[in-house]
């Protein structure tokens, strides 16, 4: 993969972690977003997705989260080794 | 000894903290419920005793962040900020937090410190946070939040006494406030500015306010959304308070303080120094039993079949152990009627008792112990954190009909009654979501129609099948519920893109630890639910119940009754009287005396303001292929649906107390609908058309008082109910007359 990709959380597949760089815009649910815990540099992970494929459920800052795949893509990661 | 003045203290904390725990742990069942006026948060508060000192505590809406956007999420802001005329000044805030989760609910605490009131953080499930392998120096946590912090375990009111006594020692000496800001000097100084400029402007209202609170200023600057500038510059701010807005939120972007991102990276720091050596957490999650339980609950497959069991289970049980309740109710009523009528002479009053109010209250009373039943399991879905898991397996389906995943268990419990529905719409946030939900619940089939539909399909929809295999009674009757989910899910999209449009609200929504529930916050819940609705729906019952009587009642003075059937009764009764106890004869006789009474009681109805009223209506309702009596039927009935046949009992002769329950009885009145002609032409009045066009019109309608009181209580304003009643009234007609229109083709 190359080194310099920006990654959205909503692309991350279940089971695998990633590192938080940003939230995109500045409205309500990026405010939520950020709230929430979702901050730069934050550790979350995509721990399942509801039977219907959306939401998710992640898990940072030692708790479980529920995101839709349209705001989990306001999340944008650190790029992936 | 002179009592010092009550303290109040507020409390405060995230959603799922186990707030509404300790907040009846603390002040027992002494609260008073009600809303804040002009918005729809409840407003709770409750007394309890610290030592010697009465203390009233307020409890503050769950939420992750004070940063108000709404006139509902001001309410807590304003509390704390004593700025409400309706809450006395706060004196100190319990700040309640999950100790599993501290990371996330100290951003919160974060902002309550900063309002520089003395502050109890209440360490609350140090339990489940043991359980998870974490170790909590609590004493350390103490000295770096520089605020007394009690270890609890609200669900078994361990750590209550401490926490009141600790409350008790902090009121009387408030703790040092030169709290430390988590923003950088250049926010500060922004904020010093716009406190300065807002307090400028503000000195010049009328009402002389005290200069704009710190923390509202800061508030004024990481509000990007308008809203705060809004409320604040209606006390008179000029016009270059807002401009200076901009601009300092232009220096602080410059400065590398992007609003709003930069309080959320300040805060989480602040979080992360102050739990620096706090919390030892072990290298790998430890794996506890609810996380195995939520693996099954969220599972593709698992999960979807225990949510489906799960609500059947809920729904069977609603009516399996409500039923004999009902009965037992419905008998109680029965009897109290008998009694009344037996202690009070014949005549209006006691016409007004029996009829009136024992039987209108009644009507509505008898559904008390399905709303109770339904109040419990929406109680222990909630209390053991599965009430989010719902949301959160359902939220791709209502998204397609403009709601969230929030909405779903509000509706479905809407199936029993609409008004556990209504009052289960607490949970969602969002004011446009939460409204839709509460407009479309009474859409839904509640049990209140069943008997409607039962009378109606028995009597006049042939037991045959269609296509060999699907029974056409079965299908009428599922038809009815898909027509109000169907005409649910149109409406709530039609809304949602009209009235109540506005961007999508986030879901983001947090999925707590499972948790026994706790037996006490259940009964209680349970109670208190049971009691609003008792309180508020019995009053306006009672109004409309005597309204509805009296229609049906006045004037009571038909020629017909006095010239012809008053004679034919007495010569019954005297021939009755005249007959041995053991006459074979008796048995006759009787029957012809009930039947001339209840010929009696139909014309007193025909000639009564309500009979009139459905003549008056009659052409209007022509068109549904209604006669005048199903629109009396329908007039009466405003205040319980079900009310209709036993209305309909009296218009036909079979006099008021049939029981539309007994199989007997609605065979009964069936066989009277079937044998009914139009007063004009000697037509039946009744054929397949008309008796689903009433069906539909039933299933549609918003006929039920206590529903729309709800609606009211729920949303603080008299707007609401009124614009359901018109809808779902409008719908009803238009769908009746369509169904019955279009059946007149086929029939």
């Amino acid at each position: 993969m190359c080194s310099n990709q920006l990654n959205l959380l909503a692309e991350l597949p279940v089971g695998s972690r990633g590192r938080v760089r940003s939230i995109v815009g500045d409205d309500e649910l990026s405010v939520r977003l950020l709230e929430m815990g979702l901050t730069p540099g934050v550790e979350v992970a995509v721990v399942g997705t509801a039977p219907l494929g959306d939401p998710l459920e992640l898990e940072l800052r030692g708790y479980r989260l529920s995101l839709r795949r349209s705001e989990a893509a306001r999340v944008e990661l650190e790029p992936s080794e | 000894m002179l009592e010092r003045p009550p303290l109040t203290v507020a409390l405060i904390g995230n959603p799922n903290t186990g707030k509404s725990t300790l907040f009846t742990a603390l002040a027992g069942v002494r609260q008073r419920v009600g809303n804040y006026p002009g918005v729809t948060v409840e407003k709770k508060v409750g007394s309890m005793r610290l030592g010697e000192r009465r203390c009233e505590l307020v409890d503050l809406p769950g939420t992750y962040s004070l940063a108000p956007r709404s006139p509902d999420e001001m309410v807590a802001v304003d509390v704390l900020l004593s700025r409400r005329g309706d809450v006395a000044g706060v004196d100190a805030v319990i700040s309640i937090v999950d100790a599993t989760n501290l990371e996330r609910n100290l951003y919160l605490v974060g902002q309550v410190l900063e309002m520089g009131l003395p502050t109890i953080v209440a360490l609350n499930m140090v339990d489940l946070a043991r359980a998870r392998g974490l170790t909590i120096d609590v004493e350390r946590l103490r000295e770096q939040l520089g605020v007394p912090v009690v270890e609890l375990q609200a669900n078994r009111g361990v750590g209550v006494n401490d926490l009141k006594r600790v409350l008790a020692e902090s009121v009387d000496a408030p703790a040092a406030r030169n709290r430390v800001s988590p923003f950088p000097e250049a926010f500060q100084r922004e904020t010093e500015h716009v406190q300065t400029l807002w307090s400028r402007s503000d000195a010049k209202s009328e009402n002389g306010r005290e200069p704009l609170p710190r923390y509202l200023a800061e508030r004024l600057l990481l509000d990007t959304s308008g809203y705060l500038q809004n409320t604040l510059t209606s006390q008179a701010a000029d016009a270059r308070a807002g401009e200076e807005l901009l601009a300092a939120r232009k220096r602080l972007a410059e400065a590398g303080c992007a609003v709003p991102a930069v309080e959320a990276q300040c805060r989480y720091r602040w979080v992360a120094e102050v739990l620096d050596g706090v919390v030892t957490r072990p290298s790998q999650r430890v794996e506890i039993v609810g996380d195995r339980v939520d693996r099954l609950l969220t599972h593709k497959v698992w999960g979807t079949l225990v949510f489906a069991l799960l609500m059947l289970l809920v729904f069977s049980s609603v009516f399996i152990f409500a039923d004999p309740l009902m009965g037992m109710i419905d008998e109680a009523i029965g009897a109290l009627g008998g009694v009344a009528e037996a202690a009070l002479p014949p005549g209006p009053v006691e016409s007004l008792v029996v009829d009136g109010v024992i039987g209108g209250v009644g009507s509505v009373l008898i559904f008390l112990p399905q709303i109770l039943f339904l109040f419990f399991f929406l109680a222990v879905l909630e209390d053991c954190g599965y009430m989010a898991r719902a949301a959160y397996l359902m939220d791709k389906l209502m998204v397609r009909v403009g709601l969230s995943g929030k909405s779903f268990i509000p509706l479905l419990s809407s199936f029993a009654c609409a008004i556990p529905g209504v009052m289960a719409t607490r949970v969602i946030e969002n004011r446009r979501d939460r409204l839709t939900t509460i407009l479309v619940a009474p859409l839904m089939s509640c049990s209140a129609r069943l008997p409607v539909y039962a009378i109606l399909i028995g009597a006049f929809i042939p037991a045959t099948t269609m296509l060999e295999f699907i029974p056409l009674q079965g299908l009428t009757l599922f038809s009815m519920y898909l027509l109000g989910m169907v005409t649910a899910a149109v409406v709530a999209l039609v809304l949602k893109r009209t009235l109540l449009r506005g961007p999508t609200p986030p879901f983001v929504m947090e999925l707590p630890n499972y948790k026994w529930p706790s037996p006490r916050m259940v009964l209680y819940r349970m109670g208190e639910r049971g009691w609003a609705f008792v309180r508020r729906a019995g009053t306006l019952i009672l109004a409309v119940s005597i309204l509805v009587w009296a229609a049906s009642s006045y004037p009571h003075n038909a020629a017909e009754v006095d010239e012809r059937l008053e004679p034919r009764r007495e010569a019954l009764e005297t021939q009755l009287a005249e007959l041995d106890v053991s006459s074979p004869q008796r048995e006759g006789v009787e029957e012809q005396l009930v039947e001339v009474e209840n010929e009696i009681a139909a014309v007193y109805q025909r000639e009564s303001i309500l009979g009139h009223m459905g003549r008056a209506i009659e052409p209007v309702v022509r068109p549904l292929g209604w006669d005048w009596r199903i629109g009396c039927a329908v007039i009466a009935s405003f205040p319980a649906r079900e009310v209709v046949m036993g209305a309909l009992g009296v218009i036909y002769n079979l006099g008021g107390d049939l029981d539309v329950g007994a199989a007997s009885d609605q065979d009964r009145l069936g066989a009277r609908m079937r044998a009914a002609e139009w007063d004009d032409t000697g037509e039946p009045v009744y054929n397949v058309p008309v008796a689903l066009s009433i069906m539909v019109f039933f299933a549609l309608c918003a006929q039920c008082a206590a529903t729309l009181v709800i609606i009211r209580r729920e949303t603080n304003s008299w707007r609401w109910p009124v614009f359901t009643f018109v809808y779902m009234t409008t719908l009803a007609y238009g769908a009746a007359l369509v169904t019955y229109q279009v059946g007149m083709q086929f029939f």
